[in-house]
């Protein structure tokens, strides 16, 4: 089981909380205009990393709210969360942080 | 060397130390006419029918480990084709039929036995879904039943269908020509019959790059062990698809998740099939050992660990002690887990892909054992023709463009 460290309630088990899959996925801005394929990328297309993997998850039995989460899907590590809406952190500054 | 009572009763004569090797252990040539990326079952199998039914001897299948050593080694063995639309009875179909056969096709035993794939319901929803279920395979001449409680009890004695359960069983289905096969022995029956017509199964050889020539066309692979040359691969990878397809610059519609299955220690014969209960999250089968096999639901985010959660095989634990009271004091012998990919609508993907002279086989999520037969089969078939076979023509990429999803989610049995 995870240690999943909420940005808002502090470290709480996985049990607390829902994942919500990968993060910084827009919604199409203009949906008139947007082709099949730029939908099918949106909806099912996932990069599903073997590495650092940035995820949404939401703290459903604590805070309520969702924040992303950066994880290494190898080892299963989480380098770093922090609350929804903000930028992409810079990954490879994360591995250089959490190689020291 | 052909498995017959002549030869046995020959290698008897000399303490059977002299059966030769059951494949060869080739280095890689410069170049083939097609490479299969992952010597699971359904690659092996893949390679297999290439040789058999298109003529293609002259094809490698690369292996970063041991074949039979990924998911095919670590699933649940169940076999069934109880699935909802056409499009999946007809593949799974075909697989239930290739299995059928299958031993004495490959001269290997692969202990396919038919004992019947009971699915419970437990609620009105679940009666509902596995009704609808039943209807459509009947439709399509596929096998499959409705039982009340106590013919589901009768079929398998060891079932609890007290009313006083959490969630109490209410009927379920059952497919009488599902059951279980060795799963190890369907990847060595097709890696000794492949490997006796000139295939190369090259184990210990990962994959790094994909090499493709100025138009865009596949012109070879990077591996571990030097360049190799070829205008087609297969890749058939399972949950590390998306890393392989990565390599051509391909975005897949998949995510990996880790799915755990464990075994009790072993014990005299008490269950004569297999139980599934999607709703409470489990399903366990005996094996001709006697441990009895049971499989978990996915863990809740993608991970390529091959662990999982401690809390998802207790939960799931936490079902089977209610659905069979009497195994509650056995001990459990080894738990473990497989990456499995897994995609939206639940179906596989068999396709060509954008970049030409590349195919992929992936998708299987939760339930790609049953398929291997059938998937091979039909993948062979994309591959040497340049086009898919009618049974795999759905399983498309392009499904997800065009919206021609095809849900099985309900089927799947497996919580995603």
């Amino acid at each position: 089981m995870l240690l999943i460290p909420c940005p808002h309630c502090g470290n709480r088990p996985e049990l607390e909380f829902r994942y919500a899959g990968e993060a910084h996925i827009a919604r199409p801005a203009d949906p008139s205009t947007t082709s099949d394929q730029e939908w099918a990328e949106y909806l099912y297309f996932r990069s599903n990393p073997k590495g650092l993997h940035i995820e949404r998850w939401r703290h459903v039995s604590g805070c309520a709210r969702f924040f992303n989460c950066v994880r290494d899907t190898v080892s299963d590590k989480i380098l770093k969360t922090y609350p929804a809406g903000q930028p992409k952190p810079d990954l490879a500054e994360l591995v250089k942080e959490a190689g020291q | 060397m052909r498995f017959s009572f002549l030869n046995l009763a020959k290698q008897a004569l000399s303490a059977h130390r002299h059966w030769p090797e059951q494949w060869r252990f080739p280095e890689p040539k410069a170049a083939y006419d097609a490479i299969i990326i992952g010597a699971g079952g359904h690659g092996l199998g893949t390679a297999y029918y290439l040789a058999k039914e298109h003529g293609l001897r002259n094809i490698a299948v690369l292996e970063k480990g041991w074949l039979g050593g990924g998911n095919t080694g670590r699933n649940t063995t169940i076999i069934r084709s109880n699935y909802l639309w056409e499009e999946s009875q007809g593949l799974y179909e075909h697989s239930v039929k290739l299995w059928e056969n299958l031993s004495s096709e490959l001269n290997y035993n692969v202990m396919y036995s038919p004992r019947g794939v009971m699915m419970l319901a437990h609620t009105v929803h679940d009666i509902q879904v596995f009704k609808r279920h039943v209807h459509a395979n009947r439709l399509q001449g596929i096998d499959n039943e409705w039982l009340t409680p106590e013919e589901a009890k009768e079929f398998c004695p060891i079932l609890n269908i007290s009313p006083n359960m959490r969630y109490p069983i209410l009927g379920a289905a059952l497919q009488r020509r599902g059951g279980t096969a060795r799963h190890d022995a369907v990847a060595w029956g097709y890696a000794r019959a492949a490997s006796a017509m000139g295939v190369d199964i090259i184990q210990n050889c990962e994959v790094k790059g994909i090499r493709r020539d100025p138009s865009g066309a596949v012109t070879g692979v990077e591996t571990t062990k030097g360049f190799i040359g070829t205008k087609k691969i297969g890749v058939v990878a399972a949950g590390h698809t998306s890393v392989v397809m990565g390599m051509a610059d391909v975005r897949m519609p998949l995510e990996s998740y880790p799915l755990q299955a464990l075994v009790s220690e072993p014990i005299k014969p008490i269950m004569p099939c297999v139980v599934m209960s999607n709703t409470i999250h489990a399903y366990m089968s005996q094996s001709d050992k006697g441990e009895l096999v049971i499989g978990a639901g996915t863990d809740a985010y993608t991970s390529y660990s091959q662990t999982g959660g401690l809390h998802i095989t207790t939960h799931t634990l936490d079902a089977i002690c209610e659905l069979f009271p009497n195994v509650r004091r056995l001990r459990m012998l080894r738990n473990w887990g497989g990456i499995v990919d897994v995609t939206p609508d639940r179906s596989p993907i068999l396709s060509k892909t954008p970049v030409k002279g590349l195919y992929v086989n992936c998708g299987w999520g939760t339930g790609g054992f049953k398929a291997t037969p059938g998937s091979a089969n039909v993948f062979a078939h994309t591959i040497a023709k340049d086009e898919p076979h009618p049974i795999n023509a759905a399983f498309t990429i392009d499904r997800f463009k065009t919206g021609r999803l095809i849900d099985e989610a309900a089927a799947a049995a497996v919580a995603h």
